[in-house]
């Protein structure tokens, strides 16, 4: 299929340069990619600049209130596990307001796709901080910077035993559409956190790994049973050691040539080196005071994780197809005519 | 005691009675036995033309001496001087009262607060009262001695002595009690005979002993206005929950439900999640907000969709009822109203939500509110409330009432071919390929279609949309028309409901006025004093006939258990209308003999 046949007729009112016209367009690419009838899928979203993604694309699509969508794509997905259903949010609508059905989603695995476009700012409300926003963060509503820690939303994901997390980038198409294909693929609820630049409002936020000349050394896309090898030269890798006093693990950067250097196994149902993995480079973008950084690790890209879990949807429909197979009476009047009754 | 009266009530129902009940609980669920807070209490009338649970007991059951304080002093019983007082007593002065005595130890009395060693005495209990003495503990231990259960267990058997005594009282046979019994416990067959030894043995008691008290006989209720068919007991939340399923399957839509736990709509969820026979689905989401989301979710993708919740859910679930209505979506949601606000009296029943349900919400944002005024139909308004939400493309709220919720009432259990047709709002096929979700019928009922239909994809939300076109629009005009468009849809709905009718001496120059649960206790209250009741369970919109119905009265007074909403709502909906207001807000049901005395003039 192509991509031009998930393009509605409206308008994209994206401010221009706004990373949200680069991840229309990957989410369209990768939705012929997919290769499933526009009239099969429906997108669900909430409030925010993000959410205005279905109004631009020709599927069935529910822009509805401000943090609810993953609850309505919830809904959606389970009374109908035959939908594709997509969910597309942003930092403040999936983390803030809708923080409770984000964590729910994740924890029943509804077989969902979520974008969670994630500029760490409020871009539709002009500009307030998010619960990504660095601590120190200036913005309309911190003047004198945020006093908060902020949420790594990874952390939350593998805190709500997630089974699919993926992270890109707007200004890295060819991930960004791998992650979504993939995200379709995992069977579960697969986060996509895509990272955007708001052009207005917090511009070069991802800078450190959005600019050209810096993504190759500051950022690594992890593939599935490739070495994690990364740098402009191909001359890095990651590997892991476990510190002998605290034994806390830690991924270090080693040659790419040093027998150490990890295979990225996105399968495995252990999330401790998926955190770890998450994790890196984030320190970055939690406390914009100290920017002096004890580690070279670079962020990581591409699908971190992904793991088999039964999903929610279809457990919910098996259920009563079980429970309807074994029972006598399956319409009402069967079911009244099995009560104790007094006949007149 | 609950497990007691809900057994006599569904044996009465079997055995032909008419029946109304109220369970009257605390909100802990192991309050502390034998404290007055810990009462926990269930009211039943039987016989013919029953319409109310009753105002005062003929036979009260005290299983402890709290219990015999709380049913002797009503509301009063807190008050230390406080004695027997045909006011406040919940029974009149010739009412059986059996007591455990076994349940009468110094400990007891002191539990209960009692000063003196003899409570009949210093309840004032008047001597016309006749008191029936049973030791419960100790004749249902020697009932059960010869079992291997431990003292726990067979403590436990003591409500069903209680029973056995009751339905010797009554007359009531015992081959239908141990049918129910065995029915009750069918899961746990161990039971079965205990319970059943001891039940048999509190009716032989009656019998054998001679107590001094005549039985008590009710006439089948025969020669009623029964309709012919085939009737039962039925609590309002199961009701509630049955009505839904039917409708479901009329209209060929599969069920769903996305609910929240809350006192006391819970069990219209554990009703539903327990009938996937039934191919009912039911989501326990998140949150109350989820669980409405949940639903409109489903209903955006094709289901009857619906969510169930008490007053303070409604309030969080407003927002996404505005959404629903924007989205003009099919939605039922459903209010068992409890005493208010913020927590308030979660186990109790009151009539406050109904200015919530009309006007809680941004913007201008109408929606359908009906009413349940029985236990029984219950099961016909949620039927209803599914019919008018799938033909119109619009949230229907139905509010009932704990009163409603957790009472049974003898239920005609209807086949579902004679229930009416319901026909949800579908697309026809001549809009494939051009359809927007602004396309109206001749009603102004926009078409519904959802995913997995192809050509009729669109995007819906919860912003303006362009009259024509269906996609985002701020323009004023097209505003303007659309909320227009909104409330148009929901006024032409009185066009497929019921003209309100008059009951008791429609002659009469005096009208009580009512909505929703108070039916009963209203009906009995306007048979007392000859004279008419209009009761109302469409509120918005109302039947066509409303104004003229009320105009036709010189005296009308609106009861309800508020401070006067729905005379707000009516003196809005009907201009320069005099209403009297009869208000109660004590989280229980009216008192017939309250109502007559004040449209009487009788200071209560």
């Amino acid at each position: 299929m192509e991509a031009s046949e998930f393009k509605s007729d409206q308008y994209v009112r994206f401010c221009p340069g706004c990373g949200d016209h680069a991840i229309c367009m990957a989410l369209q690419k990768a939705m012929a990619q997919i290769g499933i009838a526009p009239h099969n899928v429906a997108v669900i979203s909430g409030i925010g600049c993000s959410s205005r993604m279905p109004h631009y694309l020709n599927t069935y699509g529910f822009n509805t209130i401000h943090g609810r969508g993953g609850a309505v794509a919830t809904g959606v997905k389970t009374s109908h596990p035959e939908l594709t259903v997509w969910q597309m949010s942003g930092d403040g609508d999936c983390l803030a307001i809708g923080g409770n059905h984000f964590i729910h989603e994740i924890r029943r695995n509804v077989d969902l796709n979520v974008c969670m476009f994630n500029n760490r700012i409020y871009g539709l409300t002009k500009g307030q901080y998010s619960p990504t926003s660095p601590k120190g963060f200036v913005s309309k509503s911190s003047p004198f910077g945020t006093v908060e820690r902020p949420f790594i939303p990874a952390e939350l994901v593998l805190g709500a035993r997630g089974t699919f997390f993926a992270r890109t980038l707007d200004v890295d198409m060819p991930t960004t559409v791998d992650c979504m294909v993939a995200a379709q693929q995992h069977k579960g609820c697969s986060i996509v956190e895509c990272l955007v630049n708001c052009v207005i409002f917090n511009n070069g936020t991802h800078a450190w790994i959005a600019d050209r000349e810096q993504r190759a050394e500051h950022s690594i896309v992890l593939k599935h049973g490739e070495k994690m090898i990364f740098g402009a030269n191909k001359d890095k890798g990651l590997a892991v050691e476990i510190d002998p006093q605290t034994f806390v693990p830690r991924i270090m950067v080693v040659a790419a040539d040093d027998p150490r250097v990890l295979t990225h196994d996105a399968h495995q149902q252990d999330p401790t080196l998926h955190r770890l993995l998450a994790l890196m480079g984030q320190e970055r973008f939690t406390d914009v005071s100290d920017q002096t950084f004890a580690t070279e690790l670079p962020v990581a890209l591409g699908v971190i994780r992904d793991v088999e879990a039964e999903t929610y949807d279809v457990a919910v429909s098996q259920q009563i197809a079980n429970i309807r197979e074994k029972s006598k009476a399956k319409t009402f009047d069967e079911l009244t005519a099995t009560l104790e009754s007094w006949q007149r | 005691m609950q497990l007691t009266g809900s057994l006599f009530s569904s044996l009465n129902a079997i055995l032909g009675h008419e029946i109304s009940t109220l369970p009257d609980f605390p909100a802990e669920i192991r309050a502390p036995q034998g404290t007055l807070g810990g009462v926990s209490g269930f009211q039943i009338e039987l016989g013919s033309e029953v319409y109310t649970p009753g105002d005062k007991a003929d036979v009260i059951v005290a299983m402890n001496a709290a219990a015999l304080k709380v049913c002797t002093l009503g509301s009063h019983f807190n008050h230390p001087q406080a004695q027997f007082d045909d006011q406040f007593s919940l029974y009149h002065r010739h009412a059986i009262v059996i007591v455990d005595t076994d349940s009468l130890s110094d400990k007891d009395l002191e539990k209960a607060q009692y000063h003196t060693s003899n409570p009949f005495e210093e309840l004032g209990i008047p001597e016309s009262v006749q008191i029936v003495p049973v030791a419960l503990t100790t004749l249902t231990k020697e009932a059960l001695k010869d079992s291997e259960m431990d003292n726990k267990s067979i403590l436990k058997c003591r409500n069903m002595f209680a029973f056995g005594l009751i339905c010797w009282l009554f007359d009531e046979p015992m081959d239908e009690a141990i049918h129910l019994l065995e029915d009750k416990f069918k899961k746990k067959p161990a039971l079965i005979a205990p319970n059943t030894k001891v039940m048999v043995d509190g009716y032989n008691y009656g019998q054998n002993l001679a107590l001094s008290v005549n039985q008590l006989r009710l006439d089948p209720s025969g020669d009623s206005q029964l309709a012919a068919g085939r009737y039962t007991s039925i609590a309002g939340n199961k009701a509630t929950a049955w009505g839904l399923i039917a409708a479901a399957e009329k209209a060929g839509k599969h069920l769903f439900l996305g609910s929240y736990p809350i006192t006391p709509a819970t069990d219209i969820m554990h009703e539903l999640a327990a009938r996937k026979d039934m191919n009912v689905m039911v989501v326990q989401a998140e949150d109350e907000i989820a669980g409405v989301c949940t639903a409109i979710g489903a209903a955006f993708a094709g289901d009857l969709a619906c969510t169930s919740t008490s007053g303070p859910g409604l309030s969080l679930k407003s927002e996404a009822v505005g959404l629903a209505v924007m989205a003009e979506l099919p939605l039922v949601v459903i209010d068992v109203q409890r005493g208010g606000p913020s927590t308030g009296l979660p186990t109790k029943t009151e009539q406050t939500d109904l200015l919530q349900a009309l006007y809680g919400r941004n913007g201008e944002c109408p929606a359908v509110v009906l009413a349940a005024s029985s236990s029984a139909n219950c099961f016909d308004y949620a039927y209803e409330a599914c019919r008018l939400a799938l033909e119109n493309m619009t949230p229907v709220i139905l509010m009932t009432d704990t009163y409603l919720a957790n009472g049974t009432a003898l239920w005609r259990i209807p086949q579902l071919a004679e229930l009416p047709a319901i026909k949800p709002q579908s697309v026809p096929e001549d809009l494939k390929g051009r359809f927007n979700p602004a396309l109206r019928d001749e009603r102004g009922v926009r078409y519904w279609s959802f995913p997995g239909m192809e050509g009729y994809q669109h995007r819906n939300m919860g912003l303006e949309r362009d009259a024509r076109k269906g996609t985002i629009s701020t323009n004023p005009e097209n505003h303007e028309q659309m909320v227009l468009a909104r409330k148009h849809k929901i006024e032409q709905i009185a066009d497929q409901i019921p003209a309100l009718q008059v009951q008791g001496n429609a002659a009469s120059d005096t009208l009580l006025v009512g909505w929703g649960s108070t039916e009963g206790h209203l009906h009995a209250a306007a048979n007392e004093l000859n004279c008419a009741l209009a009761q109302f369970n469409y509120i918005h919109p109302l039947p066509k006939n409303t104004a003229e119905v009320l105009r036709a009265y010189k005296r009308i007074i609106v009861c309800e258990l508020n401070t006067g909403q729905f005379a707000a709502y009516l003196r809005a909906q009907v201009p320069g209308i005099e209403l009297e207001q009869y208000n109660e807000i004590q989280g229980q049901p009216f008192a017939v003999e309250r109502i007559v005395n004040f449209v009487r003039g009788i200071k209560n």
